[in-house]
């Protein structure tokens, strides 16, 4: 299956979704202009990687920050995710960024996936 | 030429870091968050705090992207929006100015009212409630501005509507974000 690798920018996040390399990661900040079409290349990776997933999905979001409109797309990404066998989710967050940890928390409470936290 | 020290010292008295007047796109968001957060970083700012301006800050300026209503009298010299951030005894003070329709102040009112009406619990659920049942806008936005900007300032928002004529109003929005967290 094709890698997905998008570089970050001030405004949108590192992508790399590597199913031959069982790493799926988004990082940095997310503030795009258009969330939708940002992330929609990444519903529809997560489509196809669907229908033939490793027995493990190991989901890391390493997100520095991200705008209200992102996070309703996060949650799609999350949604997504919930119906991948084997799915969990590393939630990284900075040691005194409370916001980040208490957003990860909330997103864990939307979805039945498995919520890991770490501190970077 | 009087004005320009006028407006000098208008910025001093109300302790202003920057003004932006004019066109808002996505470009300009970025420059003046780049402005800003290079300003937090020479006031040596703690890292928490830097972060919750940021936040602010990108939803204001988003929220005039996305929902400023264009002003297409004659007269289009009008102020397009504007944008301020200041810091007053530690804290800082986000404020906005963007025209919107008449039509639509008692929407914006409400939905304002309704936030200033909730404490941090009732804001959460809020916020769960709204990411759960919408849909992106076709204007890119998720509901969500206002409520975030409530819980990251850990502030009411202040506003005030002006009735600039009969189509369209200038909506002020002011969020604090206290310095001693």
């Amino acid at each position: 299956m094709e890698i997905l690798n998008l570089e970050g920018t001030e405004d949108t996040p590192k992508i790399m979704l590597d199913k031959g390399n069982g790493i799926f990661e988004i990082s940095g900040r997310s503030l795009p202009e258009d969330t939708a079409e940002f992330y929609q290349p990444i519903l529809e990776w997560l489509e196809v990687y669907a229908q033939n997933h490793n027995d493990k999905t190991e989901f890391v979001f390493k997100l520095e920050y991200f705008n209200t409109a992102s996070s309703k797309l996060i949650l799609d990404v999350l949604s997504a995710l919930e119906d991948i066998d084997g799915t969990s989710v590393l939630w990284y967050f900075r040691e005194d960024d409370e916001d980040m940890e208490e957003a990860g928390e909330e997103f864990s409470e939307l979805v039945e996936i498995p919520f890991e936290f770490k501190t970077y | 030429m009087k004005y320009i020290y006028d407006l000098h010292k208008t910025m001093l008295a109300n302790n202003l870091i920057l003004i932006y007047e004019g066109e808002f796109t996505q470009e300009i968001t970025k420059s003046v968050l780049a402005m800003a957060e290079r300003n937090m970083d020479s006031m040596g700012e703690e890292s928490n705090i830097k972060r919750k301006v940021f936040n602010v800050m990108v939803e204001c300026l988003q929220n005039i992207v996305k929902h400023s209503d264009e002003v297409d009298d004659q007269d289009s010299d009008q102020p397009t929006a504007i944008f301020m951030i200041g810091k007053s005894n530690g804290d800082y003070i986000v404020t906005t100015g963007n025209p919107i329709k008449n039509e639509n102040v008692d929407k914006v009112k409400g939905r304002l009212d309704k936030i200033n009406g909730l404490d941090k619990d009732g804001l959460k659920q809020l916020y769960k409630e709204i990411i759960k049942g919408t849909e992106i806008s076709d204007k890119g936005g998720a509901g969500l501005g206002f409520v975030d900007m409530a819980r990251k300032s850990g502030n009411s928002l202040d506003y005030a509507f002006e009735q600039m004529n009969d189509k369209y109003s200038f909506f002020s929005l002011k969020s604090t974000i206290s310095g001693q967290m």
